[in-house]
């Protein structure tokens, strides 16, 4: 690992100057061939490769309306250009949005519209060849996209440069130009179940030593079922949860909520996975696969609910695309949301007084909200626009006394990523994460030091992972990132007796 | 001669335009949005779509959030390019119709506006450091031959003042197809000549952000995906042939 400086944090997040090239040299591990194989992708670059990549882009301009909407669009209004947070952390002007979208586009125009195609004016618009120089900078600047959609937000057009990352990745698989980080853990879904690739038995002790600390730690018998066939519920969770801190903190919270409501509840084996890598890669039909073990699940278990647990592009995948990807979904219950989220499940059940909350159990912190990208910008929960916002947040006041937002611009709609989002959250790109992670260490800082904030709360595993590391290089302590259901699960009174099986 | 050249020129000029938006909207339009993406939070009605993209359109909400020198100068010269248009419809009409001649007097104060939020603009263009970075000469030439529509436009009507009956004879001879001599202006010949290089330019250039504004799917669909399934025609061949 190379050194690399650790950015000096401001009060409010600054434009720094152009530094052009300074993360050339970033680009995750290339995936191996079996990684590659694995997924139906050519184990190394293909001898044409050029021809194939412009054959790709084809095709997929043809099936996304999205993309060549997005490629045609800009006019370099530059409204974009301060808004990403790689950009603000590293500088490098390819950082910059509409110069991440440019290396796609400047292709596009070369081989997809007159002017490009025309030899004498092929300079005027920027259009230019897909040389191995290029091919290069596709692989190492698209691979500093953790396709958060923060400029989506504020591009006149809604020009979403997650697309166009996706698009690119995909193309480069196409030619055997994969990344490991993704394609590997997709293999491990496809194979085992679960990105971090536990099988079912350690699966089922892991829960099973979960049971034995709560009923240690609240002298009750909460469960946490794997399995069981005939559920109302079943609830589908990164398996990151199963496994570290903090998030392990909120399957415990989920637990114990469902253990409150008298739910019968499931885990499964077969979709023991919540996250869904193959968004990452752009790749429909890989998405899809891993969608449709959800489905077969559901299935197979004859639950009658879906809950997601906490994570950020799991909700998006779950929310705005599961139901094309596997559905429809006509045989489960229909007077519940198709999926819902574990917060709208826990908040419903505040709003109809069925659980007790003892805010002071979480008085010795002050919380502030981190509100995940993909959950802000491509999903909602409950009934009303913007209730990604306010869910989180209410069950957060209904659980803390001691609650802050950060600086308006830099949470909700305008949130920034934490800078290990879209398959970036691998060691092979440490120096990018940690100055991706820049104007979200710089809000909270600001609420440290100004409102005495002692933790940060988020509902997605990936943030958790990539602050849990990325904070104490600003010199906050990896325990600051909380669960938003480790809370609820401080809070919670457990007086219902039982067994913990099918309740009402 | 020079009225054939221009006659002609304009003809072709409308049909590249015509012809490269339509097949532009029609690739658009048949090309499907296989995945719910809309930026979030999103209309949940379909009525609520159209509010969200007008506001877009009139307002340019996005913009605003996003950087406020860039609105207003894109704003005032977007506002001030529709005034002028209208201004120009009295050339093509007979009889103007009454809010032509109602708009006339702002129309002719647009131009000034106009010139303004073009030359704001491509300062920033230049003088900012990021936007420099992104900048074709493609973008630099479009600026360029606007102010110079602008200008030319202006100097029409202040420095060397054309023979407006005369050119309303020969606009209306156009759509009439009964050809009238067009006056032997240079400033004239100058205005018509870059408005018909916009004309031609238009369909095939980033000036596709107008009908883009309206297909994008960031913008244009609805948050209802767990109400209703959304399902691409190649998604659903994939589903009746995979499996
Ligand atoms: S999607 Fe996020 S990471 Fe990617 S360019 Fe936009 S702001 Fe940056
Ligand atoms: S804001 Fe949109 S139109 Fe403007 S430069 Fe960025 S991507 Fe292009």
């Amino acid at each position: 690992m190379n050194e690399y400086k650790i950015p000096e944090l401001g009060d409010y997040a600054t434009i720094p100057d152009l530094d052009p090239g300074s993360m050339s040299h970033s680009h995750p591990f290339p995936a191996a061939p079996e990684h590659q194989t694995a997924l139906g992708f050519p184990g190394e670059l293909v001898e044409d490769w050029h021809d194939q990549a412009i054959g790709k882009l084809g095709e997929l301009l043809e099936k996304s309306r999205g993309l060549r909407v997005f490629l045609d669009s800009c006019v370099h209004c530059g409204a974009c250009t301060d808004k990403c947070h790689y950009f603000q952390g590293t500088g490098d002007p390819k950082n910059m949005p509409v110069a991440r979208q440019d290396l796609l586009r400047k292709v596009y125009r070369r081989h997809f519209t007159p002017w490009g195609k025309f030899p004498l004016t092929r300079w005027l618009v920027g259009a230019e060849d897909l040389t191995e120089a290029v091919l290069d900078d596709w692989y190492s600047y698209f691979h500093q996209c953790s396709q958060c959609r923060r400029c989506s937000v504020y591009c006149p057009y809604g020009i979403d440069t997650a697309e166009i990352s996706m698009a690119a990745r995909e193309i480069m698989d196409h030619i055997g130009k994969g990344q490991k980080y993704c394609n590997e853990i997709i293999g491990k879904v496809h194979k085992i179940g679960n990105n971090l690739g536990l099988p079912g038995p350690a699966l089922a002790n892991t829960l099973e030593g979960l049971e034995e600390d709560i009923l240690e730690e609240t002298g009750v018998a909460v469960r946490l079922p794997l399995d069981e066939k005939g559920a109302d519920i079943l609830l589908v969770t990164p398996s990151a949860d199963f496994f570290a801190e903090p998030h392990v903190d909120g399957l415990i919270g989920y637990a114990k909520v469902f253990h409150q409501a008298g739910a019968s509840w499931t885990i499964s084996t077969h979709a023991s996975e919540a996250a869904n890598f193959a968004m990452f890669i752009g790749s429909y039909e890989q998405m899809r696969e891993i969608a449709l073990r959800i489905r077969k699940a559901a299935l197979d278990l004859g639950v009658k609910r879906i809950v997601f647990g906490e994570c950020g592009h799991a909700w998006r995948v779950a929310y705005s695309f599961l139901n094309t990807l596997a559905g429809p979904f006509d045989f489960l219950d229909r007077n519940y949301p198709i999926p819902q989220h574990i917060c709208e499940y826990t908040h419903d059940l505040i709003e109809q007084g069925k659980l007790k909350l003892d805010r002071s159990k979480n008085d010795h912190m002050t919380l502030t909200f981190h509100d995940s990208c993909n959950v802000a910008r491509a999903t909602r929960m409950g009934d009303m626009p913007g209730g990604q916002f306010e869910i989180p947040r209410a069950i957060i006041r209904a659980c803390c006394n001691n609650f802050v937002d950060m600086a308006p611009d830099t949470i909700r709609e305008g949130t920034y990523c934490c800078g290990g989002g879209g398959g970036l959250l691998t060691d092979d790109l440490m120096e990018l994460r940690v100055k991706g992670a820049k104007p979200r260490m710089e809000a909270l800082t600001t609420v440290i030091k100004e409102s005495g904030v002692t933790h940060m709360a988020a509902i997605c595993a990936i943030c958790k992972s990539q602050f849990s590391k990325v904070m104490p290089k600003y010199g906050i302590g990896m325990d600051r990132i909380v669960s938003l259901h480790q809370l609820v699960g401080n809070a919670i009174v457990l007086d219902r007796a039982g067994d913990g099986s099918s309740g009402e | 001669m020079l009225t054939a050249t221009y006659a002609i020129l304009f003809y072709l000029a409308t049909a590249l335009l015509l012809a490269g938006l339509l097949v532009k909207v029609v690739q658009y339009a048949r090309t499907p949005a296989p995945l719910k993406i809309p930026t979030m939070p999103a209309p949940l009605t379909r009525r609520g779509v159209g509010l969200r993209i007008l506001r877009e359109i009139v307002l340019f909400e996005s913009l605003f959030k996003s950087n406020k020198w860039i609105w207003l100068f894109g704003w005032v010269f977007h506002a001030a390019l529709l005034l002028a248009l209208m201004r120009h419809l009295r050339y093509f009409l007979h009889p103007v119709w009454d809010w032509v001649v109602l708009v006339q007097p702002f129309g002719m104060y647009a131009g000034f506006a106009m010139l303004g939020g073009l030359a704001a603009l491509w300062g920033r263009r230049i003088a900012v450091q990021r936007i420099r970075y992104i900048s074709t000469p493609s973008d630099h030439l479009m600026l360029v031959l606007l102010i110079g529509i602008a200008a030319s436009g202006l100097g029409l009507r202040y420095v060397a003042r054309t023979d407006i009956v005369a050119l309303k004879q020969f606009i209306l001879g156009l759509i009439r197809f009964d050809w009238q001599p067009m006056p032997a202006d240079p400033a004239l010949m100058l205005h018509l000549g870059l408005v018909i290089l916009l004309m031609i330019v238009f369909p095939f250039s980033k000036l596709l952000h107008a009908p883009g504004l309206l297909f994008s799917p960031t913008r244009n669909q609805t948050d209802d995906a767990r109400e209703r399934r959304h399902l691409a025609p190649w998604a659903a061949r994939l589903e009746a042939g995979g499996e």
